[in-house]
């Protein structure tokens, strides 16, 4: 299993030395984090100041301006935008890139999880917008790897949606598994670091 | 190298989204038959004129309409979140970028080659000529497709990027339209056919570096 592949490696990511600079402005420099299988990182800052830059850059989309990113464990990405078309049903979703990870997963289950039952023969376009951020989640059941890289992934669930997103950290934390998100407000589950940007 | 199967994905993926719009197959169709009927009101109808420039009308409108729908191919994946997923992957960016231009060919571009010989015959080109000509505007219309989609991933970012797409695909069209031209007045025996093929495989071999190079920076 990827788990326990996770727990071989002494960290599941390692940046060291970040620097960012949009424009004339720097965003963050000279920033250094690890995570290990197990933690969960918080990455805080005011609009603009720079989360969905650091999360880039710990995800391989963006060339860091100073530093460098380890990562040797594959890791699942949740940005802010959803990454489902407007045509594209929840099913077709789940189903498309369940075959780009070659996973068994049973792509109707996993949207019973996510309590995505309902619309999952109904298109993207159609989707309220939380149940196109429940969709979007719910690609971390389709395969299982150690780090996860969320971008708000709160934003636009209700309260049982935000108790079922925890409950997935903390149940691939316990496995584990690592989480780095960046986040506004509380933080639903424990976090064993922060990053204040 | 991994299994195929992510790009057998990507492949699917995209000619699901060539189809579900409607206008993937339609508006190319539309606008090449639309441009080459306009030819005879143009220049006249007289037949001997029509038929000396009917295979050039036919590369020039299968040009400009392999060019239409190019906007969305990648643009729509910028948007959608779905290509920094992607550029994420283990999947190489070029076989990915490969595969949705070459989807596209098969959902917009092939019909266009399908649609030459009637279209043909309206502008009074031998019929003799028109069944094997198809074969030169099949493998022009795939070069044309794989520029206009390096030209469709650098103008990704850009908001209403579809005269740009022309502006930097038009130029590179040209061996392409040399070629294919010769090709189509020589019959299948001729050498330019080799040197259309060349063109071909060069666009081939090209295209995906750098549409996928593109990709990377749109989506950083």
């Amino acid at each position: 299993m990827a788990e326990n592949a996770a727990m071989m490696h002494e960290f599941l990511i390692k940046a060291a030395g970040l620097g960012a600079i949009r424009g004339e402005r720097v965003l963050f420099s000279d920033l250094s984090l690890e995570v290990k299988a197990g933690e969960a990182l918080v990455l805080r800052g005011a609009n603009g100041a720079g989360k969905s830059t650091l999360l880039r850059m710990l995800g391989g989309l963006s060339r860091p301006d100073a530093g460098a990113v380890e990562r040797p464990v594959r890791h699942h990405w949740i940005g802010h935008r959803n990454g489902l078309k407007p045509h594209e049903t929840p099913r077709a979703h789940l189903t498309h890139w369940g075959r780009v990870w070659g996973s068994n997963a049973n792509a109707r289950e996993i949207a019973g999880q996510m309590g995505i039952e309902r619309p999952f023969d109904v298109a993207g376009r159609l989707l309220s917008a939380g149940q196109k951020r429940r969709t979007a989640i719910a690609r971390l059941l389709l395969a299982d790897r150690p780090l996860w890289l969320l971008d708000e992934p709160f934003s636009a669930l209700d309260t049982q949606g935000k108790a079922l997103v925890t409950a997935l950290i903390d149940k691939h934390r316990a496995s584990g598994g690592a989480v780095i998100a960046a986040l506004h407000g509380e933080a639903p589950f424990e976090a064993t670091g922060e990053v204040q940007l | 190298m991994r299994s195929p199967s992510p790009l057998r994905a990507a492949f699917r993926q995209a000619l699901g989204e060539a189809w579900a719009g409607g206008a993937g197959v339609l508006l190319p169709i539309g606008f090449f038959a639309g441009a080459a009927m306009l030819v005879p009101f143009t220049v006249g109808s007289e037949a001997s004129q029509l038929s000396s420039i009917g295979t050039g009308i036919l590369w020039v409108a299968l040009a400009l309409a392999s060019l239409v729908s190019m906007e969305r191919v990648f643009q729509a994946d910028l948007e959608d979140g779905v290509l920094e997923l992607w550029a994420q992957e283990e999947t190489p960016l070029f076989l990915v970028a490969a595969a949705k231009i070459i989807a596209h060919w098969l959902v917009s571009g092939l019909p266009l080659v399908l649609l030459t010989p009637p279209i043909g015959i309206a502008l009074q080109v031998d019929p003799g000529a028109l069944v094997p000509a198809m074969l030169a505007y099949g493998l022009g219309g795939l070069a044309f497709f794989l520029w206009g989609g390096v030209a469709g991933a650098l103008a990704a970012s850009v908001a209403r990027g579809g005269l740009l797409i022309s502006l930097l695909a038009l130029p590179l069209f040209v061996p392409t339209a040399i070629f294919g031209a010769l090709a189509t007045i020589e019959g299948p025996g001729g050498p330019s056919l080799l040197f259309l093929s060349a063109t071909t495989l060069f666009a081939l071999s090209i295209a995906p570096f750098a549409a996928s190079a593109a990709l990377r920076l749109a989506v950083d």
